[in-house]
C-alpha cells in the first residue's frame, strides 16, 4: 500500500442518489505528476467521483488514500485532507465579497494560520502563475469566465496540494476563453502537477493525459494511454463516443 | 391662540421625548441583531429540534400584536418573573427587542439561504471548517444582502416604539399627549409630531441607504456565483 | 376564584365579544383598503402628474407617521377643527389610510414589474389606457401583488389592537379590562395572545392557499433550500 510513487489511491466508490447507482465501482491509483483525464456522456457519474475523493459527496462504499492515509472514514481530518486535495469548479464559486487576491488569500490566512506578508506574497505568486496578478484588486464580477477561472486555480494551487481535482473547469466558458484556461491547465501538468481532469476537451485529453479513463454506467469502461484508445483497434467504446459527440480537435 | 411661544416652551420636553424614542429605537434594533442573527444561523445550519424552537419563537412574536406583547410583558411576565421594578422604558425596549429579532431572523434567514451554494462548497474544498466558512465567506456576503430588508426593519421599530405609549413609557407620543392635554392645543402640535416622526423616518432610511451604498461591492447582488 | 370558572364564565365571553368588534373592524377596513391601495397605485403610476404626486405624497406621509398617532389626530385632533368620528369609525379611517397607503406601494411595485408590452398590446387592440388598466394590467398586478397585500392584511389583523387606545372595547381592550378587574393579567393577557395567534396562523394557511390557487401556471418560483 505504501508505494511512494502512488499520491492518490481510490478502490471501489460507490454512489446512489435516491435509486440512481451513479458510481458501481470505481478504482484506479494517481502517480504522483501524472495528468489522468476522466471522460464519458454526461450524468455517468464523473462530477460526483471528484466529490466522492475530497468527501464533498461521501460515497456509499469505497475508499480513499491520499498519501497512504485514509480519507474516507478520518472524521474531522477531513479538513486537513482538503488542504492537500485542490479543487477547481466548473463554475469556479470565487469567493464574490472578496478581490481575487483575498480569494486566493482567504484559505492561507484561515486554514493554514500563514501571517499577512506571507500570504500576500504566496497569493501574488500565484496569481502571477495563472498571468492574473495584474487583476489582484478586482471583484469577480468584474472579470470574465476565463480570468474568474484562472483566478480560482491560483486558489487552489495556493495551498500547495498534492493533486489538484478539475471538474470541467471550462464547459461554463466560451470557446475563446476556454483557451487560456486550458494553456494554464497544460503549463501545470508540464511543470509536473498531479491532476484529475474531467472534461468534454478531446484535444486536451489527447495531447496532455498520461491516461485516459473512459466511464459509462458508471464504471471505468476503457483504460489507457490517449493513443491506445484511439488507435487500439480492441478499444471502441472511447473512439464511438468522440465520433458522436462531434467535437472539434483543439490542437 | 398663539401656538409659538408655547411650542418653544415645550420644546425640550419634547427633545426629551425624541431622545427616548430613538433610544427605544436603537435598543430595539440592537437587540434585536443580537438575537436575530444567531436565531438565523439555527434556522440554517442548526438540528430539527433547535429548528423548531426558533420556529415557534418567531411564530409567537410575529403573531401577536404589539400592544398584547407589551401588556403581556408589562402585567404578567416580567412582575410574574419577580422583575416588577423594571422601569417602562426598559420593558418597553426589550419587548421591542425581542419582536424585532423574530422579524430580523428572517431576514438574516433569507439572506443567508440565498448565498449560492457554490461559495460553501468551494469554502470546504480548501479544507475551511464549516464555521471558518460561515464567518468569513457566507456571512459577510449574507449581511450585504440582508441590509436592504433590514433597513425596512427601522420605520416598522419607530412605529412600534409609538405603542409604548400604552405601558406609559415617556417617549415622544406620550409627550405630546401630555402637551395636548395641558395646553389645549390638539391639531398643531398632533401635526408637528406628526412632522416630528416623519423627519426621524425619513432621515434615518438615508443614513442606512448611505451605508448601504458604502459597502456595496462592485457586480455583487447580481446573482453571481 | 376557581380558575375555570373565571375563564369560562368571565374571561371568554369578554373575549368573545371583543372578538367581534375585532373582525367588524377588519371587515370594515380591509375592503376599502384595497380599494384606496388601488387606486393610490394607479394614479401613481398612470396618472397625470399632479394625481401622481398627490398619490405619492400621500403614502410618504402616511408610512412616515405611526398609526397610533394617526388614530389620535383622527380621534382628539379633528374634533377641533369640526369633524367629529366615533370611536369605531375614527379606527376604521386610520386602518383605511394605513392599510391602504401600505397596499398602494406593493401594487405599484407589482404594476411596474407587468412588462410594457402588455399595455401596448391591449392599446393596438383598441383599448383605451384606462381599459388595458382595468383588464389586462391590474388582473395580474394584483395576482403579483398577492404576498404583499396578504402580509398587510395580516398587519391589519394585528393593528386593530390600537383601536383599544381611542377607547374601542376591541379583544385586547376587553382583555385588558378583565385583567385589571381581576388581577389576573398573565392569564388574560395570555388568551388574548392565543387568540391572535389563532386568527393569524389561520390566514396565513388561508392565503397560502389562495395563492395556489390563483397563480397563472409557469409562473411560480421554485424555492430552492441551500443546506450544506
Amino acid at each position: 500500500m505504501n508505494n511512494n510513487d502512488i499520491v492518490l489511491r481510490v478502490e471501489d466508490i460507490h454512489k446512489s442518489f435516491g435509486g440512481n447507482e451513479v458510481l458501481r465501482g470505481v478504482s484506479f491509483d494517481v502517480r504522483r505528476g501524472e495528468t489522468k483525464v476522466f471522460i464519458g456522456p454526461s450524468g455517468t457519474g464523473k462530477s460526483t467521483l471528484l466529490r466522492c475523493i475530497n468527501q464533498l459527496t461521501p460515497p456509499d462504499r469505497g475508499r480513499v488514500w491520499l498519501d497512504g492515509e485514509e480519507v474516507t472514514n478520518s472524521g474531522a481530518r477531513i479538513n486537513y485532507f482538503r488542504q492537500k486535495i485542490g479543487m477547481v469548479f466548473q463554475n469556479f464559486f470565487l469567493f464574490d465579497h472578496l478581490t481575487a487576491l483575498r480569494n486566493v488569500e482567504l484559505a492561507l490566512l484561515k486554514v493554514r494560520g500563514m501571517g499577512k506578508a506571507e500570504a500576500r506574497e504566496k497569493a501574488l505568486t500565484e496569481l502571477r502563475q495563472v498571468g492574473m496578478e495584474d487583476w489582484a484588486d478586482h471583484y469577480p464580477a468584474e472579470l470574465s469566465g476565463g480570468q474568474a477561472q484562472r483566478v480560482s486555480i491560483a486558489r487552489a494551487l495556493a495551498m500547495d496540494p498534492d493533486v489538484i481535482l478539475f471538474d470541467e473547469p471550462t464547459s461554463a466558458l466560451d470557446p475563446e476563453l476556454t483557451r487560456e484556461v486550458l494553456e494554464v491547465m497544460k503549463k501545470l501538468a508540464r511543470e509536473g502537477m498531479t491532476m484529475l481532469v474531467v472534461t468534454h476537451e478531446m484535444g486536451f485529453a489527447c495531447s496532455v493525459a498520461n491516461e485516459v479513463l473512459f466511464m459509462e454506467n458508471g464504471v471505468v469502461a476503457e483504460q489507457g494511454s490517449p493513443d491506445l484508445l484511439l488507435h487500439d483497434p480492441r478499444f471502441t467504446r472511447m473512439k464511438d463516443f468522440i465520433g458522436r459527440i462531434d467535437s472539434r480537435m483543439e490542437d | 391662540m398663539d401656538v409659538l411661544p408655547i411650542l418653544i416652551e415645550w420644546f425640550p420636553y419634547l427633545l426629551s421625548g425624541v431622545a427616548s424614542t430613538l433610544g427605544l429605537v436603537l435598543i430595539g434594533l440592537g437587540l434585536g441583531l443580537l438575537l436575530g442573527l444567531p436565531m438565523a444561523l439555527g434556522q440554517v445550519y442548526s438540528s430539527r429540534p433547535v429548528r423548531w424552537v426558533i420556529g415557534v419563537y418567531v411564530w409567537f412574536f410575529r403573531g401577536l400584536p404589539i400592544l398584547v406583547l407589551l401588556f403581556l410583558f408589562w402585567f404578567g411576565i416580567f412582575p410574574g418573573l419577580g422583575l416588577g421594578n423594571l422601569s417602562a422604558f426598559v420593558v418597553g425596549a426589550v419587548v421591542l427587542g425581542l419582536r424585532g429579532a423574530a422579524y430580523q431572523s428572517q431576514i438574516f434567514r433569507g439572506a443567508i439561504q440565498s448565498v449560492g451554494e457554490g461559495q460553501m462548497i468551494a469554502a470546504r474544498s480548501l479544507g475551511m471548517s464549516r464555521l471558518t466558512a460561515i464567518r468569513s465567506v457566507i456571512l459577510p456576503q449574507a449581511m450585504r444582502i440582508a441590509l436592504p430588508g433590514w433597513s425596512n426593519e427601522y420605520p416598522n421599530i419607530l412605529t412600534d416604539s409609538a405603542v409604548c405609549y400604552a405601558i406609559g413609557v415617556v417617549e415622544l407620543l406620550t409627550i405630546t399627549s401630555r402637551m395636548v392635554t395641558q395646553t389645549h392645543i390638539t391639531m398643531p402640535v398632533y401635526l408637528a409630531t406628526a412632522g416630528i416622526f416623519i423627519i426621524l423616518n425619513y432621515g434615518g432610511l438615508k443614513v442606512l441607504h448611505r451605508l448601504e451604498r458604502r459597502i456595496a461591492i462592485p457586480g455583487f447582488g447580481t446573482g453571481a456565483m | 376564584m376557581d380558575q375555570a370558572v373565571f375563564v369560562f364564565d368571565i374571561l371568554l365571553p369578554a373575549l368573545m365579544q371583543g372578538l367581534v368588534v375585532t373582525l367588524q373592524l377588519i371587515a370594515c377596513s380591509a375592503p376599502f383598503g384595497l380599494a384606496l391601495g388601488i387606486a393610490v397605485a394607479v394614479g401613481r403610476q398612470y396618472g397625470n402628474p399632479v394625481v401622481s404626486w398627490l398619490c405619492k405624497t400621500f403614502v410618504f406621509l402616511i408610512k412616515g407617521t405611526p398609526l397610533l398617532l394617526l388614530l389620535f389626530i383622527l380621534y382628539f385632533g379633528l374634533p377641533a377643527v369640526g369633524i367629529t368620528f366615533t370611536a369605531f369609525v375614527a379606527s376604521v379611517v386610520g386602518f383605511i389610510l394605513c392599510n391602504g397607503a401600505y397596499n398602494a406601494e406593493y401594487i405599484r411595485g407589482a404594476l411596474i414589474s407587468i412588462k410594457e408590452g402588455q399595455m401596448v398590446a391591449a392599446q393596438a387592440l383598441g383599448m383605451t389606457r384606462w381599459q388595458a388598466i382595468r383588464s389586462v394590467i391590474l388582473p395580474q398586478a394584483l395576482r403579483r401583488a398577492i404576498p404583499g397585500l396578504s402580509n398587510e392584511f395580516i398587519y391589519l389583523i394585528k393593528y386593530s389592537s390600537l383601536a383599544y387606545m381611542i377607547t374601542v372595547i376591541e379583544l385586547s381592550g376587553a382583555g385588558k379590562l378583565v385583567a385589571t378587574k381581576y388581577f389576573t393579567y398573565t392569564e388574560s393577557f395570555a388568551a388574548v395572545g392565543i387568540v391572535y395567534l389563532v386568527l393569524v396562523t389561520i390566514t396565513t394557511v388561508a392565503v397560502n392557499i389562495l395563492e395556489s390557487r390563483v397563480a397563472v401556471p409557469g409562473t411560480t418560483r421554485a424555492a430552492t433550500a441551500a443546506q450544506l
